[in-house]
């Protein structure tokens, strides 16, 4: 790995809550933390999140889900960023999520869930991690 | 690396893709990499987009690529926000105005933080433009940040430059200062069912009409600056750009389709009075001596090690030696590894 490696974040919201604060929230939290932010904007479709995630080149992609439709959305943009080549990009989620779907979410190879409460640093510190195991080499 | 630069070529967008951060990153194989693309590159249209923040930018470049597309081009997108000069990260919005062009494939879009540059685009974002260039995308959007007066760079990496502006942003004294109104190929008055669009444009029509700078191809380039030429070869009356004023409403696609024409009318003036060629003329020459200039500055650091700096750093603090002095000290060190 290179000296000169930002950190590259897609952080994105599929789906139709128009609720983004928490979405804004973690991007100005990363961009603090040094780390360049592309944010899409609402009601994103996987295939959007999945084709930005290739022409951006991003490290992790990081998405919001209020509507409770993460079990349908997330595998589905988990399948579209492996079959453009991004099997090597992690995908975490936040949101509201219940309990008991966090450990099938994470079944399905989610580095990270996080739920209401989880503090910045925290998600901060999980995407540094996951930078230096070098997931994004070129 | 090779297969990459390749794969790239092939229209391999992943590796596109990657290749752009090996750019953008400077990483190892750069020099080779942008060597191996070079020969490809030359071919495409590249338009800048500038204006100050919120005037629409990204929305327009939407609206434009839309255009192109439905016309059968293929479009590149460079868009430039800016890197927060304290945590060193960036916020990059610019795809959310942009949402009509996803899953086109003959659309690719790149976002890109400044990375402490302070003319409007990155020091990498030449390399990025050569790069898409390169891989064929026939026209090539460069937005820059959200620039005010003087972020003029875009003038060094355009062909045809767009200036954005919106209606109650200032009054017409704004619309005759020097800077980024006289780097204008094209002026657009966007968000024109504002109250006040039609004296933004006729401010701006006015100003037009007091004269435009020598029309940027006029400009000869000396030693990487730009100047006014004293007898520009072939130019007579004929040849001379007046930039036009074009009215938009770009989410609603209003004012468009003549915004697309202004931009098709400057292409073709460039080509029919070989104004292109002298503005790639100007664009190298000024390349050269940026990265001459990085080069030269690279290979003096190395040659003098940290302590000199640091101590002619407090002999300036304590009034013992003054700046310039101390240039001259450090250049007529002996060992500068040349």
């Amino acid at each position: 790995m290179s000296i000169n490696q930002t950190i590259r974040v897609l952080i994105a919201k599929p789906g139709l809550d128009g609720h983004d604060r928490g979405a804004k929230v973690i991007a100005r939290a990363l961009r603090d933390a040094g780390m360049e932010v592309i944010y899409t904007g609402l009601r994103q479709t996987p295939e959007m999140v999945a084709e930005a995630a290739l022409q951006e080149d991003v490290d992790v992609v990081g998405l919001s889900i209020l509507s409770g439709a993460h079990m349908a959305l997330v595998p589905r943009v988990r399948q579209l960023m492996d079959e453009n080549g991004l099997q090597d990009v992690a995908l975490l989620v936040g949101g509201i999520i219940p309990e008991e779907d966090v450990s099938a979410l994470k079944a399905m190879g989610i580095s990270g869930v996080f739920g209401p409460g989880t503090s910045t640093e925290d998600i901060i510190r999980h995407i540094r991690q996951l930078a230096a195991r070098g997931g994004n080499p070129g | 690396m090779e297969a990459l630069v390749q794969a790239a070529l092939n229209h391999d967008r992943r590796a596109l893709a990657r290749l752009l951060t090996v750019v953008e990153n400077r990483r190892e194989g750069v020099d080779t990499a942008l060597a191996a693309l070079f020969p490809h590159t030359g071919r495409a249209w590249i338009i800048g987009v500038t204006g100050a923040p919120g005037t629409g930018k990204s929305s327009l470049v939407n609206a434009l690529a839309k255009t192109f597309r439905a016309a059968g081009r293929t479009v590149g997108i460079v868009a430039v926000d800016p890197t927060s000069p304290f945590s060193g990260g960036a916020i990059m919005g610019d795809r959310i105005r942009m949402r009509d062009l996803a899953g086109d494939r003959g659309v690719f879009i790149r976002s890109m933080a400044t990375r402490g540059s302070l003319g409007g685009l990155s020091r990498a974002t030449r390399d990025v433009i050569r790069v898409l260039d390169a891989a064929g995308f026939e026209i090539i959007f460069v937005e820059t940040v959200g620039a005010g007066q003087s972020e003029v760079d875009i003038a060094r990496a355009a062909q045809t430059t767009i200036v954005v502006e919106a209606p109650g942003l200032g009054d017409d004294v704004q619309a005759i200062k020097a800077g980024i109104l006289e780097i204008a190929d094209v002026l657009v008055v966007n968000k024109a069912d504002r109250p006040g669009a039609d004296n933004t444009a006729r401010a701006l029509k006015a100003m037009l009409e007091m004269g435009h700078p020598a029309t940027r191809t006029d400009l000869i380039s000396h030693h990487g600056r730009l100047m006014p030429a004293e007898s520009a070869p072939g130019s007579s009356a004929a040849s001379i750009w007046i930039p036009p004023v074009v009215s938009t409403v770009a989410p609603e696609n209003t004012g468009i389709g003549d915004l697309v024409a202004a931009l098709e009318a400057h292409h073709k003036y460039l080509i029919e009075t070989q104004a292109l060629d002298g503005l790639e003329r100007q664009h190298i020459e000024i390349e050269l001596y940026d990265r001459l200039q990085a080069a030269l500055m690279a290979r003096l650091l190395k040659g003098v090690p940290g302590e000199v700096f640091a101590d002619v750093i407090h002999r300036i603090q304590t009034r013992e030696l003054d700046p310039q002095s101390a240039v001259d000290a450090i250049l007529s060190l002996p060992d500068q590894s040349c």
